[in-house]
């Protein structure tokens, strides 16, 4: 039997030293909603867990210039709790308070989501829709990629050796600007996104589409953005055949499994379904900005 | 004691008074399974089994037991074996030859989750690390899940000794059918020909688990002289004690059982999974073993209720009589033999003055686990098909679904199909109810539907003990042998405090251990409150008789001319007015120096069990774009006999309706094609939240129970046995064409939608 050790260091530079020599069975200890799982049910045996919730970057929401970073272990609670942030992003913010239970949003955090890379992970889809993008630390230095291209497959990441998420970038909003993700899940809560569609839009004055971007997330081994989107609405007004055009794209995009959680052909379905709503409250929202 | 419904004058009985247990459970003080530890304790951990199905090859134990901090590992070695059990099968079948191996496999493994292998080490991590280091061989044999494939000949056979029971050819090949039971009478051909309209259809229903919150928890302590004490989450620690005790070859008085606090049971916790193994592993290790299951562990070895495939016929008349109605249904019972057909045959169609009738449960073993009891053992399934069926008359003939029971409702002195024979039931009065009811006429809105079922149970009596002491100071314990599963300390206590005449404050009602108190049996078919409660009337008016001898003596007169009268003694004749009445507290003080400590003792085997029916109106929206159901409204009339402690009657009510709605809508076990199960926790198996559920409006119908002393009938099981029934024809009613695969899944509903979206094109 290993010992478990862990450690709780205050800088990035400390923490991508422990993780470079903790080797693959160490860990990074956000919220650990997930991981304390994982281990219970012996799913991994880590050696050590490095808690990067003394990395005071990793625990700030920060408004800069162009965009707002929220530290990775910020939690579900405390972005619920963000007004401002809350009016910025209003589907990013829903898709994180989606996450577990009442109790579990406030230890389960917006980078722990992500980094679990579970292609059902209610944040990502919404993430990708914003064109969010992650900042990473590691022994190299300090990269930023986008959301899109952190989950490489179930419970994989794009991540290198040593390295971790300290932060998360999300655009500033111009104006008319909306975003909204919807799931689908077999009860109203506690449970795992059978379909997840993040949608965001940026609405012209005469009410078409400026930009949009729309994610799918648990119809693929990783949320995937629908690039045929932004081409379906940018231009157009959410007419029917508008929307007719964007549940066949969302159809189209999915590659889900048959599983526990849900079928090919429901799955397939509801994906188009959701895609409408999600765009729908998106426009209401950029209508009102 | 009167049980005339006139005399509901009652200072205690049927009024809202605050739980006894209450207090512990709110502030985390009350003692569940797993909160008991004992100095020098070991930690059990069980190795089961990666298989649906497979042959035991060879187990080597000899790495686990040589790794620091293990004390002991076991096997089946460990645990007696014994023979099949003989016929005459008793209704409930506990067969120590399947417990044994269902405690720990012998030959084989029988499903995905059989324990194999345990070890007790000194601490949890190190038993969980010894499990890896035992070498199982397997030769993996092919399995079977369903209950009508794996009837059939050439199915993979589970217990080669299981030879058909009842079959008259005289079997020479085993076969996974261990019976079937038959209710019958009239004459169906002729039953048929009578009916203006016959449907016929099948129904199927998955397992589904109780769901307790409280996983199983027990901890063994064995001494130098072989006396065992087990403390356990049960619903009937005396039970236990004789299953262990039988298991074991120990004597019954060497075994002291001890009920924990219990975090809910719904039948799931009448038998013995990890007891005995303790008890071995204390045995051999001379220490205190506890063991303690995971939730993953609960759902892959600890018994759901039965699945079943139901092939129903049922014929009516233009005006709504049914003239005849027959069923095969196909019980899975898991890895052994025992799925509750009798109690499905009984409840089948009995809620029906039916002349001509027939129906057939089978009893057939499949690779998951061994079924326990739920809720109305083998009832909601029934329900489900038979409701399902009426419900379908009902429509196509055009007649209310209300008016069509009752044109059909049995009445006193009719008989179910085993033969139990109704008294004074309420059945009429449930229906008038629902016909009465503002949620029956009010409107419904687009795609919303609305779904009615009628469910019939008949709860339990037997044995049960009290022993009820008055203290000096005026204070009384009531203690019985039944663990408080829902509210039963309350209800005790009420009926004890409404006899002696007392405040219920002074009554402290205590749940004793099986060294402590004669023989009561589970708490378990809403049995509780009818016979334990009966037992505690009987065990207080001993108490009275002795009080009313006591005041007596001082007075100098005959006990005959003593009553009992609002929690004093009273002289019964006028002229005697100058004797002051003598109350409880004072005579308690007087007790001791009078002849000694009064106590009042009941052990009885309840009779006269009462008929219960529950009627369930459900409203659903469905989602016509992804098939996800919101129940919108949910009433359950159902009549309770006499409610003792309303706020716990209608709990049960509102848990059997939740409990129905999960049944109905999400709940499942889902294997992969190696027949391993793939949703081992709450979060993939989908018991319905609190927000997934409307609030349940429960209407209490009062019809005594004559039998009783306060006219009580078994309140647990009868609401759900409805409610699967009731929600599957909402879902129906909302969407417009008949469902008859549980659960109603968002995926199957959806699937439907698209079918009828199509043929209408």
């Amino acid at each position: 039997m290993a010992e478990l050790k862990y450690e709780s260091p205050q800088t990035t530079e400390a923490a991508v030293a422990l993780l470079a020599a903790g080797g693959p069975t160490a860990r990074v200890f956000a919220g650990g909603t997930d991981l304390m799982v994982q281990m219970h049910e012996e799913m991994i045996e880590p050696t050590l867990l490095v808690d990067i919730k003394r990395i005071s970057e990793t625990r700030q929401i920060t408004f800069e210039d162009d965009y707002v970073r929220i530290g990775a272990a910020v939690t579900g609670a405390e972005l619920g709790e963000h007004a401002e942030l809350k009016a910025m992003w209003p589907g990013v913010v829903e898709a994180v308070e989606l996450i577990g239970s009442y109790q579990v949003q406030g230890r389960a955090t917006i980078g722990g989501n992500l980094c679990n890379a579970s292609p059902a992970a209610d944040s990502v889809p919404a993430l990708i829709a914003a064109a969010a993008r992650v900042v990473i630390a590691g022994p190299g230095g300090v990269r930023d990629i986008p959301v899109e291209d952190m989950p490489v497959g179930p419970g994989r990441t794009s991540l290198a050796a040593g390295e971790f998420v300290t932060s998360l970038l999300l655009p500033k909003r111009a104006e008319r600007a909306g975003d909204a993700y919807l799931r689908f899940i077999p009860r109203t809560e506690m449970d795992i996104a059978v379909v997840g569609v993040g949608v965001s839009v940026t609405l012209n004055p005469d009410g078409t589409c400026a930009t949009a971007r729309m994610a799918l997330g648990a119809v693929a081994p990783t949320a995937r953005l629908v690039k045929a989107a932004s081409d379906i609405l940018v231009g157009n007004k959410l007419d029917h055949a508008v929307l007719e055009a964007l549940a066949e794209a969302a159809s189209d995009a999915c590659s889900p499994i048959d599983d526990k959680r849900g079928t090919i052909v429901f799955r397939t379905k509801v994906a188009g379904v959701l895609a409408c709503r999600a765009a729908a409250i998106a426009w209401q929202r950029a209508e009102k900005n | 004691m009167s049980n005339d419904q006139s005399t509901t004058n009652y200072r205690w009985v049927g009024k809202r008074t605050p739980r006894p247990d209450g207090v512990d459970k709110v502030t985390g003080r009350a003692r569940y399974g797993d909160d008991m530890s004992v100095p020098g304790m070991l930690h059990c951990k069980i190795l089961r089994s990666p298989h649906a199905h497979a042959r035991i090859v060879s187990i080597d134990l000899s790495k686990a037991k040589a790794l620091k901090g293990v004390k002991a590992v076991l096997t089946c070695a460990e645990i007696p074996d014994h023979p099949l059990s003989e016929p005459p099968y008793a209704p409930i079948i506990n067969d120590m030859h399947d417990i044994s191996r269902n405690v720990m496999a012998r030959e084989k493994v029988l499903y995905d989750g059989h324990a194999v292998a345990a070890v007790a080490a000194t601490s949890e991590r190190i038993a969980r690390a010894a499990l890896k280091l035992i070498d199982v061989e397997y030769e993996v044999l092919p399995h079977v899940l369903d209950p009508l494939e794996a009837a059939q000949p050439g199915a993979p056979i589970l217990n080669e000794d299981q030879f058909t029971f009842g079959d008259e050819t005289e079997p020479k090949v085993p076969s996974n059918l261990f019976r079937s039971i038959t209710g019958k009478r009239g004459d169906l051909e002729a039953g048929f020909a009578e009916a203006d309209l016959i449907i016929e259809r099948e129904f199927i229903s998955e397992p589904v688990h109780q769901g307790y919150i409280e996983p199983l928890a027990c901890i063994a302590t064995t001494s130098e002289d072989g006396c065992v004490e087990l403390w356990t989450t049960t619903q009937g620690h005396f039970v236990i004690r004789a299953l262990c005790a039988k298991l074991l070859n120990m004597e019954l008085a060497k075994i002291r059982v001890t009920a924990s606090e219990i975090g809910g049971g719904f039948g799931g916790k009448n038998t013995i999974y990890g007891e005995p193994v303790a008890i071995r592993l204390s045995q051999m290790t001379g220490r205190p073993v506890r063991m303690v299951m995971t939730r993953t562990e609960v759902f892959r070895a600890s018994g759901p209720t039965v699945g079943s495939r139901s092939k129903i016929k049922m014929g009516a008349k233009k005006d709504g009589t049914i003239t005849a109605a027959e069923v095969d249904t196909w019980y899975q019972a898991g890895a052994f033999k025992g799925a509750p057909v009798g109690r499905a045959v009984e409840t089948y169609f009995s809620s029906y003055k039916i002349a001509n009738v027939r129906a057939t449960c089978y009893d057939v073993c499949v690779n998951r686990p061994k079924v326990a009891a739920y809720r109305a053992p083998g009832a909601p399934m029934a329900a489900f098909a038979a409701e399902g069926a009426i419900n379908e008359l009902a429509d196509r003939l055009g007649i209310d679904p209300i008016d069509f029971r009752l044109k059909n409702a049995v009445g006193e002195g009719d008989e179910s199909l085993m033969g139990s024979k109704y008294g004074q039931i309420g059945l009429v009065e449930v229906l008038e109810k629902v016909k009465s009811h503002p949620h029956y006429a009010a409107p419904l809105g687009p795609n919303q539907g609305r779904g009615f079922a009628l469910g019939y149970w008949m709860h339990g009596g037997g044995l049960s003990s009290v022993s009820a002491h008055l203290l000096d100071d005026g204070t009384v314990t009531v203690a019985t042998g039944n663990p408080d599963i829902g509210g039963s300390r309350s209800s005790m206590r009420v009926m004890a405090a409404e006899e002696l005449g007392i405040d219920i404050e002074l009554i402290k009602p205590i749940v004793a251990d099986t060294g402590s108190m004669g023989y009561s049996h589970l708490t378990a078919g809403s049995r509780t409150t009818f016979a334990t409660g009966w037992a505690v009337v009987n065990a207080v008016r001993e108490i009275i008789d002795k009080l009313r001898a006591l005041a007596a003596k001082k007075w100098g007169i005959s006990v005959d001319d003593v009553i009992w009268e609002s929690g004093q003694a009273v002289p019964k004749k006028a002229g005697q007015d100058r004797i002051k009445p003598l109350s409880l507290k004072e005579l308690a003080g007087m007790a001791t120096k009078m002849g000694g400590a009064i106590a009042g003792h009941s052990e009885i085997n309840a009779g006269g069990v009462g008929a219960a029916f529950s009627a369930q109106l459900v409203d659903v929206e469905v989602d016509p774009e992804t098939g996800f159901v919101t129940p919108t409204r949910y009433t359950v009339v159902q009549d309770v006999g006499r409610a003792i402690s309303p706020d716990y009657v209608e709990g049960q009510m509102q848990g059997g309706a939740v409990q129905g709605i999960g049944w109905a809508l999400n709940e499942a076990y889902i294997y992969d094609a190696e027949g391993r199960l793939q949703n081992t926790g709450f979060l993939d198996y989908r018991m319905p939240v609190a927000s997934d559920v409307p609030m349940i409006d429960t209407v209490l119908v009062e019809v005594p129970n004559p039998n009783h002393p306060y006219g009580v009938r078994g309140v647990g099981e009868p609401c759900l046995v409805p409610a699967p029934a009731a929600v599957a024809n909402a879902v129906e009613n909302a969407i417009g064409r008949t469902m008859s695969w549980l659960p109603l899944s968002p995926p199957k509903i959806l699937q439907a939608i698209e079918e009828l979206k199509l043929a209408a094109e």
